[in-house]
């Protein structure tokens, strides 16, 4: 292991990390309101909404990222939408990121009893408020495990950005094994930056899911 | 003779193919206290469900001080908020304290002051005895003080009447007390209110009217005195031997 080395790269992979994080957070938070919406829309049994809804979760979730993305990046040119390679990576991070959301909240509003929301109802709360002040706030806890196992296997699926060219921590490991075939050290360093972003996440997930455990709203 | 609050007039319901209620009238004034009784199953649940729209209803009218609740209405959470609803299992939310629970309504749909809503639901608590539990979650509650809770919840909307259903069936033995005291001192007050339950002894005092549901109709509408001691019915009899035991004892 040349040491010398890797602190010359350093300063790129800690570039590479941030985009890697930049766009994973960006496109985690677009998923995260694509999927609240889809699931609202499935909740409320908007009449067209509901089915388009139902075949995008399908579409997203049973293809994958790096076809997604090569759809947005070379197909959509094609009918005059260009999008920069990290609007790309983005873009593509929330339509696949979107679906599983879209599950995860769904799961998380149905768990909720219907009669919860007969007493919201009868209280004379609108749709709106009782979906935004008891549905929600009860399904985003019971919905917080999957959220957070979504966020750290989204954060993963970053690794494919490269094939669009987004200088991410894979593009710049290959880049530089390509370079100066310093194999061992950027396979360190890259496993070594991906462990430092993903690490925590979960950590931080399991933290959540045990303080929402212990809460416990029960009745 | 006082004004109608409710008035439900030829209600059907039904759930698929099946009849719950049928060509079902019944209306209530200002001030009364009107107890539904019937067997397990014969739709006491369903008609007060009626009322607030909770469900579809397939023929007749529910009015409300003269305005009709229409399940598919623009003005439905308004006139919700007219109805009070207490439910057998409380309902209350659990992400909620108990002083939220009772304020969210009268903040977010009323749109009152924060500061006037809490000071009546304080009030309002105190008045059932829970003022000490206002920052408590309904976890932390035992049954009887999550339904008190949730009377009060409905209270605080100042509705035109208040529906019950069965609110003491899901409660230990000894806090069913507590409950019906409570109801009992609403129905002092003056109170408009439409209960559904199987404590017969509260029924009968509580009750202006008792009203048996059974087959899909109202079967027999009586005084609470007449109906425990002469009711009209065969069926009025039937069902009130159903709460009394008997022994053949060996002399
Ligand atoms: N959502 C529903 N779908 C189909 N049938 C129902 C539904 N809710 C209630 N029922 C039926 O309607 C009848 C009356 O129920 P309910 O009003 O709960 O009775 P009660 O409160 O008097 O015990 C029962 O036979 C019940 O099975
Ligand atoms: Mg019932």
């Amino acid at each position: 292991m040349d040491w010398g080395y890797i602190q010359n790269v350093l300063p790129l992979y800690g570039k590479a990390a941030w985009l890697t994080l930049r766009t994973g957070a960006a496109g985690i938070l677009l998923a995260a309101i694509v999927g609240l919406l889809c699931a609202a829309a499935s909740h409320w049994r908007v009449p067209v909404l509901r089915r388009i809804t139902s075949a995008y979760v399908e579409i997203s979730r049973n293809t994958p990222l790096l076809i997604q993305l090569f759809f947005i990046y070379y197909g959509l040119p094609k009918i005059g939408i260009r999008t920069r390679p990290e609007a790309c990576g983005i873009l593509g991070l929330a339509f696949l990121g979107g679906g599983y959301m879209a599950e995860a909240f769904r799961s998380g509003i149905e768990a909720v009893d219907r009669i919860q929301e007969e007493s919201a109802l009868s209280l004379g709360l609108t749709r709106l408020q009782t979906f935004l002040h008891v549905i929600l706030p009860q399904a985003a806890a019971i919905s917080a495990p999957a959220f957070m196992a979504n966020v750290v296997f989204l954060m993963k699926e970053t690794s494919v950005f490269s094939a669009v060219s987004l200088m991410d921590l894979m593009f710049t490991a290959k880049d530089q094994i390509g370079l100066y075939y310093r194999t061992a050290e950027n396979l360190f360093l890259l496993v070594g930056a991906y462990l430092l972003i993903l690490l925590p996440l979960s950590m931080l997930g399991s933290v959540w899911e045990r303080r929402l455990r212990y809460a416990g709203f029960g009745t | 003779m006082s004004d109608v609050v409710l008035s439900i007039s030829h209600l059907t319901k039904r759930f698929d193919q099946q009849t719950i209620l049928e060509d079902l009238s019944l209306d209530v004034r200002e001030g009364e206290v009107v107890v539904i009784v019937g067997s397990s199953g014969c739709g006491k649940s369903t008609l007060l469900r009626c009322i607030n729209a909770l469900e579809e209803i397939q023929g007749g009218e529910i009015r409300l001080r003269g305005e009709p609740i229409r399940h598919n209405s623009k003005n439905l959470p308004e006139m919700r908020r007219k109805i009070g609803m207490v439910f057998q299992n409380y309902e209350l939310f659990p992400h909620l304290t108990v002083l939220d629970n009772i304020m969210l309504s009268p903040v977010r749909a009323q749109k009152r002051s924060r500061e006037e809503t809490r000071t009546e639901a304080l009030t309002l608590l105190d008045r059932v005895g829970l003022k000490e539990k206002a920052g408590s979650y309904p976890r932390q509650l035992s049954g009887g003080q999550k339904q008190r809770v949730a009377i009060v919840r409905a209270l605080i909307m100042h509705p035109e009447i208040l529906l019950f259903d069965e609110v003491t069936a899901a409660l230990d033995p000894e806090m069913v007390r507590e409950v019906l005291d409570v109801i009992v001192s609403l129905a002092d007050q003056g109170k408009t209110m439409l209960i559904v339950t199987h404590e017969m002894s509260f029924a009968r005092a509580v009750a202006d009217r008792i009203i048996l549901l059974e087959d899909r109709r109202i079967l027999e509408e009586n005084t609470p005195e007449q109906f425990f001691t002469s009711p009209k019915t065969e069926q009025a009899e039937k069902f009130l031997q159903s709460f009394e035991f008997k022994r053949k004892k060996e002399s």
